[in-house]
């Protein structure tokens, strides 16, 4: 029995149901991300502002999301908003939600980063060589700022990912818990099936986090070094 | 070292710069001819600096006159994007584009700002870096050149855009010493070509060397204004005594 072990995959619709889990996981990652970055750009720009109280007003935004854990805010959107406010929301729904502010918070937090670290110097230099101010943007302040945010965007990005693994405990069906299922309907007829599920679930994660964490560091040495 | 004909392309007149309430230039007047080599020398925090950047347009002045080839640039529609062209600025600390390579740099400003033929910008490059001797290091980012090959590309840089005037702010100030020659050696080459260059150094020697005129400023007032070797060896003011001792063990 024990070399059978891997065709827990090939029973049933037991593929299948991994595959949908995956799409739950990567639906919510994917619109998190996407909303979340262009949230934070916006939340990012603002936050340069000389104005103390706007910047303060940012800085507990994103210490909000720093102190409380997310499956705090997981909890607290799902079950306190939800009963407080009468309304009836999925589980992914409000995933999706926590997620993409959470994402806004800390993309923000980059992009800020990335702007206010641009030397005095290369602005100056630019004026020195007759650029406009929206030359200025396009050939020296834009390319320099991406460069700078581009490694902590995907590395936010990577945590984002794995992150949805606690999506789980509001109830949603993800990737994770199709494969908690699948060991246990078939615990008896396989009994390593644990190690099977988990095996591919580490491997599933480790596919699509490890490309996205060694392009980070890659731009890091190729910028910065 | 050129004494040409006398063409006044620059002319300062009743400069007046603060900053807050402080008052970093006093009534500076100062006229610089074509091809002329004007150094200004002075302790530091007197305002040498400001005075470069005023006039290139990066600091605003609050009293009297800048005149360009006779026009003014304190006009409020001055176009500086235009005039920056003309007037070239290297600063001390080597301020290349960081995500550029060396003839990404130097091809910025022509081809973008002026829209000048990218083959015909291409060659004058080839021939300036050939002059500095770094034509090798063309494709190397700035982060992989010494900060006196960084200035050298600056200064390439600058010249690429053919300005009238250059405005050198202790392009030496922050490099290790055995660096400092070959930048200065680029300057003197300079010089000898008859380009009209201000310059702000602290390197006494060169100072002697390249200029046709001495600027000596101390708290923000031009103290005097000398031919090189009467500055050296008979210095009118006691502060400029004072200053020229300093450099003396
Ligand atoms: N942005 C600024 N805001 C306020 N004060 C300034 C500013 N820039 C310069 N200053 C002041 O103006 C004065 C002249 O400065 P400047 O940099 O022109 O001096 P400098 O002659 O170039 O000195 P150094 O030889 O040290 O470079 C100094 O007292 C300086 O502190
Ligand atoms: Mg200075």
């Amino acid at each position: 029995m024990q070399n059978l072990g891997i065709n827990v995959f090939l029973k049933g619709r037991n593929m299948i149901r991994l595959f949908e889990g995956l799409m739950v996981t990567a639906r919510i990652a994917l619109i998190a991300i996407i909303i979340g970055s262009l949230l934070g750009i916006v939340l990012g720009v603002v936050w340069t502002s000389k104005s103390k109280w706007i910047r303060s007003v940012c800085r507990i935004y994103l210490e909000m999301f720093r102190i409380i854990p997310i499956l705090v805010w997981l909890f607290i959107m799902y079950f306190g908003v939800t009963t407080v406010l009468n309304i009836d929301l999925s589980g992914e729904f409000v995933s999706i939600i926590v997620f993409t502010l959470w994402g806004a918070a800390e993309m923000g937090d980059i992009v800020r980063g990335a702007l206010e670290s641009l030397p005095k110097h290369q602005i100056e230099s630019g004026k020195a060589i007759g650029l406009s101010f929206w030359g200025l943007y396009r050939y020296i302040l834009i390319p320099q700022a991406v460069r700078r945010m581009l490694p902590g965007a995907i590395n936010l990005a990577t945590r984002m990912v794995k992150t949805t693994s606690l999506v789980v405990l509001i109830g949603v069906i993800d990737v994770i818990k199709v494969g908690q299922q699948i060991i246990e309907t078939s615990r008896i007829e396989v009994p390593t099936a644990s190690f099977w599920v988990y095996g591919f679930l580490f491997i599933l994660y480790f596919v699509i986090c490890y490309p996205l964490s060694v392009l980070s560091r890659r731009l890091e040495n190729k910028w910065n070094g | 070292m050129h004494k040409e004909a006398n063409e006044v392309l620059l002319e300062i007149k009743g400069l007046f710069k603060k900053y807050d309430d402080m008052t970093v230039l006093d009534d500076v007047n100062l006229s610089i001819n074509k091809g002329e080599v004007v150094v200004i020398l002075g302790p530091s925090g007197c305002g040498k600096s400001t005075l470069l950047r005023c006039l290139n347009g990066l600091e605003k002045i609050q009293g009297g006159d800048i005149r360009y080839r006779n026009k003014s640039l304190v006009d409020k529609d001055v176009n500086w994007q235009e005039i920056r062209q003309h007037i070239g600025m290297v600063f001390q600390n080597y301020e290349l584009f960081s995500h550029m390579t060396v003839i990404e740099n130097i091809l910025l400003g022509p081809v973008k700002v002026q829209k000048r033929d990218k083959n015909e910008v291409m060659e004058q490059a080839n021939q300036l870096l050939d002059r500095v001797g770094l034509l090798d290091r063309k494709d190397s980012y700035p982060r992989q050149l010494s900060g006196g090959q960084k200035q050298r590309i600056a200064i390439v840089r600058a010249l690429c855009m053919n300005p009238e005037i250059m405005l050198f702010d202790e392009v030496t100030a922050s490099l290790d010493p055995e660096m400092v020659r070959e930048v200065l050696d680029v300057i003197l080459g300079l010089a000898k070509q008859g380009m009209t260059m201000l310059i702000v150094t602290h390197e006494l020697s060169f100072a002697r060397a390249v200029a046709d005129k001495i600027v000596f400023i101390d708290k923000g007032k031009i103290c005097e204004i000398s031919d090189p070797d009467e500055f050296f060896t008979h210095p009118k003011t006691e502060r400029a005594q004072h200053f020229l001792n300093k450099f003396q063990y």
